[in-house]
């Protein structure tokens, strides 16, 4: 195998058992949309990366904070629903990135490979990204596991008993942020939300607890990109929809199964 | 506010709060001891729900203050809970979400409130009535001094209403906690209560429930109808059902949920005149 497949591996390995957990929250939590619109925040950070000659990766996790803070102030006025304002601030940020970049004409920047990914074109360095991201996120989500799981069930519950809501909340945004940004050179912003949603909701159906069903949808997110992969050398597609189409079909086996197994259980005496 | 003895488990005192240019609460007073059930009912948007946050601390009152006994433990029973069935979470795991607990412990906890069998149900997969037991059951594994309860009954039929408001009953008088209530159900309401405080921003009337149902701000609040409706439901059962809704036969000793023992026969009468305030 060649060395450029070997590093596309573990990058896309490594993104997804951090995409699974995280995932999940974004399933649980009802927030798909929030994650699409600190996606698509990313290339407004990369744009500002590339223009202040400050790294790349810090440009996408500090604009990603910067959306998150401007839609918390944002929802509390209360004539205008969290979407509505997703939906204003996740285009504007997409927006503002493609012109941004359009602007820099001095730079080459390749915004195929940002908007969808380009997988085979993964440094080293980026995998030591990846994997430095990658455990510190999932040692933050261990940490504040039990609390997310109680807010995800009843915030306010959970604050009567004494969870640190707030905090919580603020430190989860960043680990989307993290994510993203860690991963945008593996499917892209257009394409990572995908990567969270589709592994998480595939698991459900064969989770019996919050932990199995994350522990489910790392798998399902590995499942996918090595299949996406071989798809992608097998018959030359690109590799960051070869990888989303590979969750899809995934997601798309399990629907059928657990279908099958709702009929059966329909049928069978209660 | 009966019992001047021994402190209030908690102790709202002159309590105000305004969200912007609304007053929210004013002048809001009230304690509740052990042993007893305080209930809160008033419309919709009365405050009921945030003066349930100040009491747990959720909210700061702008003025006023809450006292709480020296290490008091709260259960909680939040308004509109609702598991998204995306989430897989089992009973016994819903139990234990911000604070660890044996498994025999949790047992205990679903026997009192009758729902020992769904340890291992599914949460998404609960009836309203099933819901609401574990949720109760939820509230007592804390071993709590004084239970917050936002609605006890939603999303249960009337005989597991009932049945629900019984067993607040029941629970009380084994655990000697003290019962901190919002309700809508007021033909429920006037007969497992003690104390009924009538809330509309202001403290309208509070009291006995015999008192308040005549006080002339409740029937402004609610209306005549209201006052007839609180009168005790009494249609005779013979039989009663479980949580599932399964039909029970009665048993000699046990008399489902009749209540026409609890209030006096002038509850009958179509007009509400309120002939000698019963104190």
């Amino acid at each position: 195998m060649d060395d450029f497949l070997i590093r596309a591996l573990i990058a896309g390995l490594g993104v997804a058992a951090v995409a699974g957990p995280l995932g999940c929250f974004i399933v649980w939590r009802r927030m798909a949309y929030f994650g699409d619109s600190m996606a698509h925040s990313a290339l407004l950070g990369v744009a500002l990366g590339l223009l202040t000659g400050v790294d790349v990766t810090l440009g996408i996790v500090g604009t990603g904070i910067v959306l998150a803070v401007i839609l918390v102030l944002l929802q509390r006025q209360r004539r205008l629903s969290t979407d509505t304002l997703l939906g204003i601030l996740s285009h504007a940020a997409l927006s503002l990135g493609l012109i941004a970049i359009s602007l820099m004409e001095w730079l080459r920047v390749d915004l195929l490979g940002y908007l969808f990914g380009d997988i085979l074109a993964v440094t080293t360095v980026d995998i030591y990204w990846i994997y430095g991201g990658g455990v510190a996120t999932l040692a933050c989500l261990a940490m504040l596991w039990r609390s997310l799981i109680a807010m995800t069930v009843h915030e306010e519950l959970a604050e009567a008993e004494g969870v640190h809501v707030l905090p919580a909340r603020l430190v989860f945004m960043l680990l989307i942020a993290l994510i993203i940004a860690v991963s945008i050179k593996v499917v892209g912003v257009l394409l990572i939300s995908s990567l969270l949603i589709i592994p998480a909701a595939t698991a459900r159906r064969f989770a019996r607890t919050p932990e199995t069903m994350a522990a489910i949808a790392s798998l399902v997110g590995a499942l996918a990109v090595f299949f996406g992969l071989a798809a992608s050398i097998e018959w030359d597609t690109p590799s960051g929809p070869s990888i989303v189409i590979a969750a899809t079909a995934l997601f798309a086996i399990s629907f059928v199964l657990g279908l099958g197994r709702h009929l059966l259980r329909f049928r069978a005496p209660s | 506010m009966d019992d001047q003895s021994i402190p209030p488990l908690i102790d709202v005192q002159n309590v105000n709060l305004r969200f912007g240019n609304v007053s929210v609460l004013t002048d809001i007073n009230l304690a509740v001891q052990a042993g007893e059930i305080v209930t809160l009912i008033g419309p919709n948007g009365s405050g009921k729900t945030t003066l349930t946050r100040i009491v747990l601390g959720l909210l700061a009152p702008d003025r006023g203050r809450v006292v709480r006994r020296h290490g008091l433990v709260v259960g909680y029973l939040p308004q509109r809970f609702s598991i998204d069935p995306v989430l897989p979470l089992t009973v016994s795991r819903l139990m234990t979400l911000t604070h660890s607990c044996s498994r025999a412990k949790i047992s205990d906890a679903l026997t009192m409130t009758g729902v020992s069998k769904l340890a291992d149900a599914n949460v998404s997969e609960l009836s309203g009535g099933e819901l609401q037991r574990v949720l109760l059951a939820r509230a007592l594994l804390r071993e709590p001094h004084l239970l917050v309860l936002d609605e006890p009954t939603q999303g249960v039929d009337f005989a597991g209403e009932a049945e629900l408001y019984g067993l607040i009953s029941t629970l009380r008088d084994e655990l000697r906690c003290g019962v901190l209530m919002i309700s809508h159900d007021l033909h429920m309401v006037m007969s497992s209560t003690d104390q009924v405080i009538c809330l509309n921003h202001h403290i309208c009337c509070s009291g006995k429930p015999e008192a308040v149902r005549l006080n002339p701000e409740f029937r402004a609040l609610f209306g005549p109808s209201a006052v007839q409706n609180i009168a005790p439901y009494t249609h005779d059962h013979d039989h009663t059902h479980d949580v599932s809704g399964a039909v029970i036969p009665l048993k000699d000793d046990r008399k489902g949920h009749v209540h026409n023992d609890v209030h006096g026969h002038e509850e009958y009468s179509s007009n509400d005149s309120p002939t000698g305030s019963p104190d």
